[in-house]
């Protein structure tokens, strides 16, 4: 009944066939997102991610801005002022914060010695400026992340795309040569290189510069072998282009991807290496301070003044936290399929 | 198999015979000379010591006897131990790094491979973010920052364990509780992956339909077929271990090999570093052979690649 009444309402009029806009429907709507504008949209909803880009700047503009702002530099000795524990205006009224110029035993040192400047992270046994040290040490760390990127970019690309294009006995001579290069053990090949040269960033560059790029070249060739028959490829050389064009133009934009990830994974674990390396007395050397050896240096007096290893500790975590965070963002935004 | 298993062969002897022409002929690039007051030594003295030690002859000589004592297991004498063979150095001092080394590496599989499966069966929970923080943690927070903080608020300030030395079992879990921390983080990582791919296969979803439980599912199908790819790590974990335990060996002073590889190179022990360098190459090789053959093993696909070329 109710059907019957309710279909009865129904005017034919209603039936008319719609005018013709066939423009209309293919119109879209919305603006059409490049790759890295899709990818952008993807990162930015990553809170983890954006929290360590944000870490990251913070800390690489310390790292340019503090040694330069301070007249202190991170080789001026004060005996003097050896040993004074952190001290931050400000900071030093909350007293459940360690900056308020207090040893482990609670004594305000800066006013027991009469030490009237403040010393945000404290003093080190030699009197000089944690502050101005820890922030070029973190300068170290950030030349030696910058270094593996570029050789990763550099030399990895090239390697991988030279193998992989030409592939045949080009590509099994220098496939031969990366599998031998990855038997010899990065650490061994430093201590090698630091046996010759004297311990210092020169020995770590080399090292790197010799073993950093394997896993860079063989992604890259991976994918040039995947990619080098597909069809724009053949019609590109078709019209006559030459190789180089079709590596450079053709092939590398559409490796990118794993490119940037691979970059990205590369940072945190040069900077590990380094600060590992000067930690155990093989990187940088006193007086040129590192994340490393600052940690190092710290350890020795934990017991009497915590704040030499801890601060240090803290900063090189934070920057290769922020760095494997970022590094896991792009993943998931410029490789979704990857994403777990 | 047996053609993959020998072309892996190759490559190691290889790759063991380049890192110690490389280090035979480092030495020789090396400054100084190993005789000690060399201005008071007269030359006859100087040729009879140069005769003793075989560096009398022209170096291609040299190097043929320094390859033919690598073969019988002869690394040289310490400059700095007495002249000690740096062989029975290494023999020394191997026990506390491969107890340390072994405790980690079940340690941190076990909690490892649990915090990867609970993450993957509990996918979006609770249980899945705290897993995935605990393995990002892992893996970003240095094994010598992670060392010193144990030692500080657990040994210093509770004074619930030693804080170092080496001397009994309760000497041995703060340093095997920061070894174990990286292969934790990355076995988690990898479980985890490898788990929730599994999960989504078909064959799983066939198991279900069978009405098979959840708990048989997981362990009889999920977690198995999880378990294969988690080899490959094995090897790369194998470095991250012993660059591990130089830098926490020398944190808890324990008297293992890596507290007395970094303590050779302040000092400048160039056979002891070359002898142990070679070692610790040697062990590492020999672990990713392994680890390759073993990969063979129980995935056949592999071997057919490998045998293809």
């Amino acid at each position: 009944m109710m059907a019957k009444q309710q279909y009865e309402q129904l005017s034919p009029e209603w039936f008319q066939p719609a005018p013709p806009n066939v423009g209309e429907q293919e119109k879209i709507n919305r603006p059409s997102l490049t790759f890295w504008q899709d990818a952008w949209l993807r990162l930015r909803e990553n809170k983890a991610a954006i929290v360590g880009l944000v870490m990251i700047i913070i800390l690489a503009l310390m790292a340019i801005i503090a040694p330069m702002a301070s007249d202190r530099t991170y080789k001026d000795q004060n005996l003097r002022h050896a040993k004074l524990p952190p001290k931050i205006p400000v900071l030093e009224h909350i007293h459940w914060l360690p900056f308020d110029g207090r040893d482990a035993n609670g004594v305000d040192v800066y006013k027991q010695r009469g030490v009237k400047e403040y010393y945000w992270f404290g003093t080190d046994d030699l009197g000089r400026d944690l502050w101005v040290r820890t922030w070029y040490g973190t300068r170290i760390s950030l030349y030696i992340g910058l270094l593996a990127a570029l050789i990763d970019l550099l030399i990895g690309i090239a390697y991988g795309g030279i193998s992989g294009y030409y592939g045949g006995r080009v590509d099994n001579v220098m496939q031969r040569i990366i599998e031998i290069l990855n038997g010899i053990p990065y650490l061994i090949m430093v201590i090698l290189f630091i046996l010759i040269f004297e311990p210092g960033i020169i020995s770590i560059t080399l090292a790197m510069v010799i073993t950093g790029w394997t896993t860079m070249a063989r992604i890259v060739r991976g994918q040039v072998l995947k990619l080098k028959n597909m069809e724009y490829v053949l019609a590109a050389r078709t019209l006559g282009a030459p190789t180089s064009r079709l590596i450079f133009k053709h092939l590398i934009p559409n490796v990118i991807g794993p490119i940037i990830i691979t970059t990205m994974f590369t940072i945190p674990s040069a900077i590990f290496t380094e600060a590992f390396l000067s930690f155990i007395g093989l990187g940088i050397r006193p007086p040129e301070a590192s994340l490393g050896s600052l940690v190092n240096d710290g350890y020795k007096s934990i017991q009497t003044y915590p704040h030499l290893m801890i601060i240090p500790a803290v900063v090189i975590s934070l920057l290769i936290l922020s760095f494997n965070l970022v590094a896991d963002g792009i993943r998931d935004a410029l490789d979704p399929k990857m994403r777990k | 198999m047996a053609r993959y298993t020998l072309q892996r062969f190759v490559y190691m002897i290889i790759t063991l015979f380049i890192i110690a022409t490389l280090t035979f002929f480092l030495m020789k690039l090396l400054p100084g000379s190993p005789l000690q007051n060399q201005e008071k030594l007269t030359p006859e003295q100087k040729a009879l010591i140069l005769k003793e030690y075989g560096l009398d002859k022209p170096v291609p000589v040299q190097y043929i006897q320094y390859l033919g004592n690598l073969l019988k297991g002869d690394l040289g004498v310490s400059f700095q131990y007495d002249n000690r063979p740096v062989t029975e150095l290494i023999s020394d001092r191997i026990g506390p790094s491969a107890q340390l080394g072994f405790q980690a590496i079940v340690f941190g599989t076990i909690v490892g491979l649990i915090l990867g499966i609970v993450a993957a069966i509990r996918h979006n929970h609770w249980e899945d973010y705290t897993a995935t923080v605990i393995a990002v943690l892992g893996a970003s927070i240095p094994s010598f920052v992670l060392g010193g903080f144990l030692q500080y608020f657990i040994a210093v300030k509770l004074q619930w364990l030693p804080v170092a030395f080496w001397e009994g079992f309760k000497y041995t879990i703060l340093p095997t509780l920061a070894l174990s921390v990286g292969v934790i983080a990355s076995i988690a990582r990898f479980m985890r992956t490898e788990m929730l791919e599994v999960l989504s296969s078909d064959y799983i979803l066939t198991a279900r339909a069978k009405g098979i439980s959840q708990a048989g599912v997981i362990i009889k199908h999920a977690i198995r077929n999880s378990l294969i790819p988690v080899i490959t790590i094995l090897g790369p974990m194998t470095v991250n271990l012993m660059t591990g335990t130089l830098v926490i060996e020398k944190l808890f002073a324990v008297p293992g090999l890596g507290e007395q590889f970094v303590r050779s190179i302040e000092l400048n022990d160039y056979p002891v570093i070359m002898g142990t360098t070679l070692f610790y190459s040697a062990l590492l090789i020999l672990a990713v052979f392994i680890v390759d053959v073993l990969y063979g093993v129980v995935d056949p696909r592999i071997r057919l690649a490998g045998g293809k070329k």
